[in-house]
């Protein structure tokens, strides 16, 4: 670990600009018009599901990275995001499969 | 060292409150992690009652689900306002985060109560149960957000919301955009990936 | 306004000492006196949960017995198991926590010194709130000894939502109580965290830091993941029981099994937030009294954590008889094995540790002595469950209850006693007296073994769990005999412990490092003053006072002025403001005083967080 004495206020480089900001915003909107319109097209709906999570999982992605600041910020905070978002994807996961919603 | 330099020395660098903060949004995975969990797993055992497909309302939470990403938008305006020490947009921004909030809460409001009146109460049946508690704690969270964000709207007013408190804001700005994370995930499990009910077993 | 009995001491002479006084310590945001605290209320307790073991013991001691019904029966395990777990063990980690890991990373306090001091009160708060059931029957109409929680310590529905089934207010009280823990636990979890990784002094590497500090933090880790898990399941429970919900009601599509999912997803981490840190402790007294450094320190840092991660993945072999499927407990049966795994690699490095050691038998050593030949027996009975089919026949019987009191007792609780030994010269000044600690050392080592061993007989001779009696017909006289006679002998043990505790308070003073040992907590005074480090020691070395130039020079009397910060009520209001939350709660058959009540609570609770945010606070 790198010793420090004082507090730094942020790190990175490429700090984001308003634009960024907004332009993340436009890209939110778009994938989310994209997902309400995919649940009203039938012929969407077999992939239904995949397609949504992979959207859905895009918008937090980019939630999380530019407006919480964690690809600019310490790799110290994604370690402490990271672990519990994935048991606790597991979890969900596993009681799924135990409840037999997939069926093995 | 000098004892003022002991004092705020930290082994990263990194400010010990943002540290504590991340780490409390690790827990919160979990709480809402077990909620949307159970909710899956209940999903079509409701044995009567109005059940996802008859009362969900797209278009209404499609409307109040841009809201919320609308304010997290305001809200990582708001914390760069503050960071550059422009008093009058910080108040502007954050000041329509708030405001989006109460709208989406606004929003849960109405859908609560028409639920109620369509026939879906809280122990009516499964959904009703686990569709409830989910939303309400995430509408909770919601609640807890706008005072926090309409505090840090009196400090600014007080003139105590300089660039040296950013991280209070930025810290404001984290649980409201896990809260807004947390939606986008309700929204697509609960809202449009509705599951056909699972054949009687 | 923060209180204090100390002014604020930059203008004071150059070396604070502690305040004195009752409101001193209503308002300490010191971790010393806040791990002082959490000890003595842990070892309160402890007696409470022995005491409640004793009367099992009695009633079971012959069969037919009569010493108390079954309904009272059903109050003792269930508070026994609740007490030893949340209000004594957990505890007594914590108190461990508080007063020794700041001193191990070279740091003047905790990263929140006053959300430390709520995890003390809040936990204060569930621990009465809990007991309270013993003499609240009256207010519920009801006799005394009647409404404590019955439904076990893990609570199963829909025995536990049932109101038909748990018509009183038993089961609230262990609802609210085990939510107003969780609170204490979690906050606790975000400090120790932001802790060790924030306020390790310079050069302390992760890979520097004390066994100790390490299994802490992925105790941590481990508590700030499954807590909100058991927080759901008991929201659930709690809102079928207030409101009429359905999660756990079959009739309506609910599972009862699900409960048993949510309970140990948090309870197998549980077990291991037990464990964890009685591993530490261990670590550092073998090393200690063997002269020698750890063996694979590296390897024993990443089994730890190994344990952890993996911790995670075998809570469904607590369900074995549930009808999960053969997949379902082929999987869990397999990670159940795995996990023996960085356990016995753990074991092997202890072991290691002392080979070739000069060994030092203080009491100390033999109860982490004893620790290891202890867990290894309930570690190898609860490898033995992981097999479903044999499980099958071991679940529900004195069997399981044998495997987890050797490692919770032969285990947690010897390895914390061994801490005990260990760090009272630090924390007091002068030494247990060693003659009263081998003696509190045998007596509980013979009682515990003698307690438990034969469960092993009895539970695959077929004795139930849970059951307040047994008939003569069975052949389990002798063995549940000799069980009880063990029990007491640990109750005399304990009562040993605690004479050992006073008496020995006049014993002679000690210096920094009467062990001779190698943290950093032996470079400073015993006790440490109240700022802990006169100046931030730079560290160089994994065991600092082992090696030349290990830790730079720490003077006895601070270079210039220190600040110490004082103390503050609102850590205390707002743990007030919880649990009237809770009593509120408990009244909810009576809908408006209940509502109102809570209400009240809320709102102290925000009054104190807003003052508590914005009063000056320096650490």
């Amino acid at each position: 670990m790198a010793e420090h004495s004082e507090p730094q206020e942020h790190q990175g480089s490429a700090h984001p600009t308003a634009a960024t900001y907004v332009a993340i915003f436009a890209v939110l909107l778009i994938i989310t018009i994209v997902e309400v319109g995919v649940f009203y097209v039938p012929a969407f709906h077999g992939v239904l599901a995949p397609v949504l999570l992979t959207l859905s999982a895009l918008k937090f992605t980019l939630v999380v990275m530019f407006y919480m600041h964690l690809k600019f910020d310490h790799p110290l905070f994604r370690t402490i995001f990271t672990l519990p978002l994935l048991i606790a994807a597991a979890v969900i996961i596993a009681l799924l499969f135990l409840y037999g919603v997939f069926r093995l | 060292m000098s004892h003022a330099a002991a004092a705020h020395y930290t082994s990263t660098g990194l400010d010990s409150r943002k540290i504590a903060f991340w780490t409390f949004i690790g827990s919160e995975c979990l709480l809402f992690g077990s909620l949307i969990a159970t909710y899956l797993v209940y999903e079509g055992r409701s044995v009567s009652g109005p059940t996802t497909h008859e009362i969900l309302n797209i278009p209404l939470t499609s409307v109040s689900t841009f809201d919320l990403l609308m304010s997290s938008l305001m809200m990582v305006l708001a914390l760069a306002a503050v960071q550059r020490g422009d008093r009058l947009w910080a108040r502007i921004w954050l000041t329509l985060t708030a405001l989006m909030g109460t709208v989406f809460l606004g929003f849960q409001a109405f859908e609560f109560t028409h639920f109620v009146h369509e026939g879906l109460g809280f122990t009516t049946n499964l959904f009703g149960s686990t569709f409830f508690t989910l939303t309400g704690f995430h509408g909770g969270h919601v609640f807890v957000g706008v005072v926090w964000l309409v505090t840090l709207l009196v400090r600014s007013f007080q003139g105590k919301l300089g660039p040296e408190k950013a991280l209070n804001v930025e810290i404001a700005g984290l649980y409201w955009h896990f809260v807004d994370v947390v939606w986008i995930v309700i929204f697509t499990v609960v809202y449009l990936i509705q599951t056909t009910p699972l054949p009687a077993s | 306004m923060s209180q204090a009995t100390a002014t604020p001491l930059h203008n004071a002479p150059a070396v604070p000492i502690a305040p004195t006084g009752l409101w001193s310590w209503i308002t300490t945001t010191d971790h010393k006196r806040i791990g002082l605290l959490y000890g003595f209320t842990a070892i309160f307790f402890f007696l409470v949960g022995g005491l409640e073991a004793l009367f099992m013991r009695l009633q079971l001691g012959a069969p037919g017995n009569s010493v108390v019904s079954a309904e009272t029966y059903n109050q003792l395990f269930t508070m026994h198991g609740t007490t030893m777990i949340f209000l004594a063990v957990m505890p007594l980690s914590s108190a461990f926590f508080n007063y020794i890991i700041p001193l191990q990373i070279g740091a003047r306090d905790v990263a929140f010194p006053r959300l430390n001091a709520f995890s003390y009160w809040v936990f204060l708060a569930g621990g009465l709130l809990l007991n309270a059931s013993f003499v609240a029957g009256p207010l519920f109409g009801a006799d005394r000894l009647s409404v404590a929680p019955n439904g076990g310590w893990f609570g199963y529905a829909n025995l536990t939502s049932s109101l038909q089934y748990s018509p009183g207010p038993n089961i609230d009280f262990w609802v609210l109580g085990l939510q107003i823990l969780g609170i204490a636990s979690l906050a606790a979890g975000f400090n120790f965290i932001t802790t060790i990784l924030n306020l390790r002094a310079p050069g302390m590497k992760l890979m520097r830091m004390p066994v100790f500090t390490w299994m802490s933090l992925v105790t941590q880790f481990l508590v700030v993941t499954a807590f909100p898990v058991i927080t759901v399941g008991l929201v659930f429970l709690m809102l079928d029981r207030i409101f009429g919900t359905t999660f756990y009601d079959v009739s309506s599509g609910g599972d009862v099994i699900l409960w048993q999912h949510l309970f140990w997803l948090f309870g197998h981490p549980e077990v291991y937030i037990i464990i964890l840190p009685a591993m530490g402790v261990v670590s550092e007294v073998l090393p200690t009294f063997s002269r020698k450094p750890l063996f694979g320190y590296a390897i024993v840092v990443y089994s730890g954590v190994l344990i952890g991660v993996m911790g995670w993945g075998v809570w469904a072999h607590h369900m074995f008889s549930t009808g999960l499927g053969p997949v379902a407990d082929t999987v869990f049966s397999a990670t159940t094995m795995l996990i023996a795994v960085p356990t016995g690699v753990k074991i092997f490095n202890w072991i290691a540790t002392m080979w070739g050691g000069r060994i030092h038998l203080t009491t100390s050593m033999w109860f982490a002595v004893a620790f290891i030949s202890s867990f290894i027996i309930g570690g190898l009975s609860g490898v033995m469950h992981s097999s479903p089919p044999a499980d099958l026949q071991q679940t529900d019987t004195y069997f399981v209850v044998a495997h987890f009191h050797y490692v919770l007792v032969g285990g947690a609780v010897q390895g914390l006693f061994a801490g005990i030994y260990y760090w009272w010269p630090k924390i007091f000044g002068h030494r247990l007296k060693e003659g009263v600690g081998k003696l509190h050392f045998w007596l509980m080592f013979v009682g515990m073994n003698l307690t438990f061993f034969p469960m092993h007989f009895s539970g695959l001779l077929g004795m139930p769990r849970r059951i307040y009696t047994y008939g003569p017909e069975l052949g389990l006289d002798t063995l549940n005999l000799m069980s009880t006679a063990g029990a007491f002998l640990t109750g005399l043990a304990l009562l040993v412990f605690v004479y050992n505790a006073w008496a020995s308070r006049h014993e002679p003073k000690v210096g920094k490092n009467p062990w001779a040992a190698a943290t950093l907590e032996w470079a400073i005074s015993s006790p440490p003053p109240v700022y802990n480090f006169s100046v931030l020691p730079t560290v160089t070395s994994r065991l600092p006072l082992w090696t030349e130039h290990g830790v730079s020079e720490i003077p006895d009397t601070p270079p210039g002025p220190m600040h110490v910060p004082g103390g503050s009520h609102w850590p205390l209001m707002t743990a007030l403001g919880v649990l009237v939350m809770a009593v509120g709660a408990l009244q909810h058959h009576h809908f408006v005083p209940s509502l109102v009540t809570v209400l009240a609570g809320l709102g102290v609770v925000v009054v104190s967080v807003y003052r508590w945010a914005f009063e000056p606070f320096e650490v």
